[in-house]
């Protein structure tokens, strides 16, 4: 990148204003609405990040204010963050599946003072916890559907108003916009990223522009891309995986942000797109997977052969190409061959064949789905970090994918091992902490160096290797380590499974309780003619449980050493679910959680003697109602069975 | 000054009355529900104003004019902007949601053959035109993620709802809603309520309600009328009529 060093100079309104200036007329956002995909230019975008600018500021938003921002991917979201950021504010990003209580007790803490959200469902939630949140001055939104009832109370306000202010604002002092932007600074706080709260409440990392800005430089050194690029926004911007990308990566290289039409049609409107690159968590990569295997499975009988055919053929160059050794001339024309006739045509279907790279982060993938994706042609790589380092500090080089690795870090990223076993990294990417927590900022960074919180080591070959949670690594009663993560990745490989959790630190054994998939599955007892009216009842099917016996056992004969084989597991009665706190907003389980919810199955889990027992259910309903069930849960025993 | 006034209408199949004496008005703006035992007449009412049914005697009168729709075929009183979501869905379920909603605006379509043939100048217009129309109902009853997807297969909730969407299309001003809520889980219900209740709102549509459920129709309607036996025996405000003594009779049979 030829600009690199005047880039990292700037904060984000000032490298949008040099967008405009370099790239002004090229599209920078694309958003479906109505059917159509519209434009906004380098330069609209600016625009409108200058009504809102200037809208917050003549609303009494002044430097270090805080905003929040609650909603699903939209444009408006970018104009708000920005334009908060050019008046010096700081913007804040949360979950859209966010609880009342939660959301109120978020806002507190981050002392914001506006609120912007999309739609209505969002403002309700605000208004449900209007009484605690004395400090909000303001509640902006954007789609004025069902806003009728607010129109009277001039605590709302829709967004039309705030680019109506900033117009007025305009026309009095036109110059007065530029002055603002000039006055910012790189190391400035910008922006208030949550963490996952997979132990507690979620805390706000601080960000500046210089972290958002050298994070897009450095990982564009490495994997570089054209502006002509394409991106789909499909992960919640209060992540930090999609915020690296809107404020980092799109900023520093120019390439287009697709939004989708709502969040249920992203996967079809991803296909529309046909993105150079992608990012998303494991669950997304797994979905995917899912979809291309219930179409194959769909599909007629010389079709699937061929595609059985091929596939065998392309983990067999997917293994080669891992190890980093050359293929046999034989093996990689088969290859060749299984693209052309059925790969390319296939991931065309699910929208990826432009795509040049795919990242997977935020947790860890199993090794058969690396060689899936790289067996059909999908350049998928591991990447690794957190909020507190803009997302991604390491990652796999082309040509260089290793199913068990994260690669080698970006430019400009130190890495170091600590004695206890723990990664610490060191850049300009790194947070300068937690907002109002001075206690966990100082174990979260030692002079300059952040602690992750995860044991690994560094391989022969250089890589980096992240084995668990330092805090989640189990023993088993004889010492023997194993990850509980690791193995959950593996099992949840098998299509039929959608979630499982591993248990038996200090004890003899691994057991564990197991999700089955409910669409995977549910399509699989239709076929054979089970009849089944909930998740609970699919869930209790003796063919089902017989099914999951049968998973349990093909995961045992690959387990790579004796004491990582299942020996007791049972099939829960309920998917784990955000709503009732049992994953976290990003989908990872909240084990401590879901330890204590579930404690009378896991105690029956490593009681031996234990056939089945009866638990009581309590469901607890979208519309507030709770129901109680009772039902007989039976554990399996596998007696070394392999 | 009421939208639809039905004065005096009798229906008669053979020797039975399916409805005697039916006196109605409906009001701008409002939400009007008709409720009432099986076989009240209530559908047979709706067949009345859609044209399906003509009265045996009395007068059904539309807007502003009072014209009366007596004589009038269902295609007829489409155009004059009454438009209906029936009990069963009418829907071509092998064409996907969008085909079935341009479809419905096939009375917009004022080309002519060469014109269509040709795809050029009023024809490509009008098309576009329609489909922005039908693209607004499809954001209005949410229906984006499944605009290209087969009607026949997709859940019966979500079919519920682009049979309204379909009236939707129409841009009518009075909507006769047929059990919009029969079959729903509590989740879909409590979203057609909310579609329902936007409709009026937003989209200033008078809406005449046929529901089995008390709850929702006591929870959003303007007015109620009961039927029973093909006559009405009470109306008015929710609260007057749950504590009409002929209602709850109706309902609940004689004490």
């Amino acid at each position: 990148m030829e600009n690199q060093d005047q880039i990292l100079q700037f904060t984000i309104p000032q490298l949008l204003r040099w967008r405009v200036n370099s790239t002004g007329d090229k599209v920078a956002l694309r958003e479906k609405d109505f059917g159509y995909w519209n434009n906004y230019t380098w330069s609209e975008y600016y625009d409108y990040v200058r009504k809102v600018a200037l809208g917050l500021e003549q609303l009494g938003l002044k430097k270090g204010d805080k905003i929040a921002l609650i909603g699903d991917n939209i444009p408006e979201m970018l104009f708000m963050a920005i334009g908060a950021q050019c008046i010096g504010a700081i913007a804040a990003g949360v979950y859209q599946t966010t609880l009342p209580e939660e959301i109120s007790q978020l806002l507190d803490y981050m002392d914001i003072e506006m609120v912007f959200c999309d739609d209505q469902e969002q403002v309700d939630k605000i208004v449900e916890v209007r009484d605690e949140l004395p400090r909000i001055r303001k509640v902006i939104f954007e789609d004025p559907r069902g806003m009728r009832d607010y129109r009277s109370d001039d605590w709302f306000m829709d967004i039309s108003e705030l680019y109506k202010l900033g117009d007025e604002s305009y026309q009095k002092d036109p110059g007065h916009f530029e002055s603002l932007i000039d006055q910012g600074n790189p190391d400035d706080v910008c922006f208030f990223c949550l963490t996952s709260g997979t132990t507690g409440l979620s805390k706000a990392t601080m960000l500046t522009h210089r972290n958002y800005i050298n994070m897009g430089v450095q990982i564009s050194l490495v994997d570089p891309l054209e502006s002509t690029d394409e991106y789909v926004s499909f992960l919640p911007f209060a992540w930090i995986g999609e915020q690296m990308n809107s404020f980092g990566v799109a900023m520093t290289t120019g390439i287009t942000i697709n939004f989708p039409e709502s969040v249920e049609t992203s996967m079809d409107d991803l296909k529309e797109i046909g993105p150079h690159f992608m990012f998303g968590a494991p669950r997304v990569y797994e979905n995917i997977r899912s979809q291309i295997w219930l179409k194959i499975n769909e599909s007629y009988w010389l079709n699937r052969k061929i595609y059985e055919f091929f596939m065998k053929v392309g983990e067999n160059a997917a293994v080669f190409r891992m190890s980093g050794k050359k293929m046999p001339l034989v093996l990689s024309f088969w290859d060749w061959l299984g693209k052309q006739m059925i790969f390319r045509p296939l991931i065309n279907q699910v929208g990826l064949l432009r795509l040049r790279r795919a990242y997977t982060g935020g947790a860890a993938l199993g090794p058969e789905l690396f060689t899936f994706y790289q067996a059909i042609g999908v350049n998928l790589k591991q990447i690794y970090g957190q909020t507190e380092i803009v997302g991604i500090a390491y990652m796999h080089r082309d040509g260089d994918i290793r199913s068990d690795t994260v690669g080698f870090p970006l430019p400009g990223t130190e890495c170091k091992i600590s004695d206890e076993g723990e990664i610490l990294s060191r850049s300009p990417s790194v947070s300068p902490g937690y907002y109002k927590l001075p206690e966990k900022t100082a174990e979260l960074l030692e002079d300059d160096w952040l602690h992750s919180g995860d044991a690994g080591h560094i391989n022969q070959d250089g890589h980096l290797v992240v084995i668990d949670r330092l805090s989640d690594v189990m023993h088993n009663k004889e010492g023997k380590m194993f990850s509980p993560m690791f193995l959950e990745n593996k099992l949840k490989f098998s299509p039929y499974i959608k979630e499982a959790l591993i248990l038996g630190d200090q004890k003899d054994y691994v057991a564990t309780m197991i999700n089955v998939d409910p669409i995977v599955v549910g399509k699989w007892a239709e076929d054979r003619g089970i009849s089944f009216s909930t998740y609970m009842d699919l869930s209790a099917k003796a063919e089902v449980e017989e099914l999951m016996l049968q998973q349990v056992i093909d995961f045992n004969k690959k387990a790579e050493k004796d004491h990582y084989r299942i020996n007791r597991f049972v099939v829960l009665y309920k998917l784990l679910d955000m709503d009732d706190g049992e994953l976290t907003k990003t989908g990872k389980i909240r084990r401590g959680f879901v330890q204590k919810k579930y404690k009378d199955l896991i105690d029956g889990l490593f009681d031996e003697s234990l056939k089945e027992k009866e638990v009581e259910a309590l469901f607890q309903y979208q519309d507030g109602q709770s129901a109680t069930v009772k039902t007989k849960i039976r554990f399996y025993t596998m007696n070394g069975e392999t | 000054m009421s939208l639809l006034t039905i004065s005096d209408v009798t229906l008669t199949f053979g020797g039975l009355n399916a409805l005697s004496g039916v006196n109605l008005e409906i009001e701008p703006g409002l939400i009007t529900s008709v409720i009432g035992p099986n076989g009240a007449g209530k559908t047979s009412l709706l067949n009345c104003i859609s044209g399906f049914y003509h009265p045996t005697s009395g007068e059904i009168q539309f807007g502003e004019h009072k014209m009366s729709l007596n004589t009038f075929s269902p295609h007829q009183v489409s155009v004059l902007g009454i438009a209906r979501a029936f009990q069963n869905l009418e829907l071509f379920s092998g064409l996907s949601v969008l085909d079935n909603l341009l479809l419905a605006r096939h009375q917009n379509l004022k080309y002519n053959f060469f014109q269509a043939l040709f795809y050029f100048g009023k024809a490509s217009r009008i098309e576009a035109e329609n489909r922005a129309y039908v693209e607004e109902i499809i954001d209005f009853m949410e229906l984006e993620p499944f605009r290209h997807k087969i009607v026949g297969n997709l859940a019966y909730g979500v079919q519920k709802r682009v049979e309204v969407a379909r009236a939707l299309t129409l841009a009518p001003k009075l909507l006769l809603l047929d059990e919009p809520m029969a079959g729903m889980n509590i989740e879909e219900k409590e979203d057609m309520v909310r579609f329902v209740v936007d409709i009026r709102e937003e989209r200033d549509t008078t809406v005449v309600l046929i529901e089995h459920d008390l709850g929702v129709v006591m929870d959003i309607s303007d007015h109620i009328y009961v039927l029973d036996f093909g006559e009405v025996i009470g109306s008015g405000t929710p609260e007057q009529i749950a504590e009409n003594p002929k209602v709850i009779e109706a309902y609940i049979g004689e004490e």
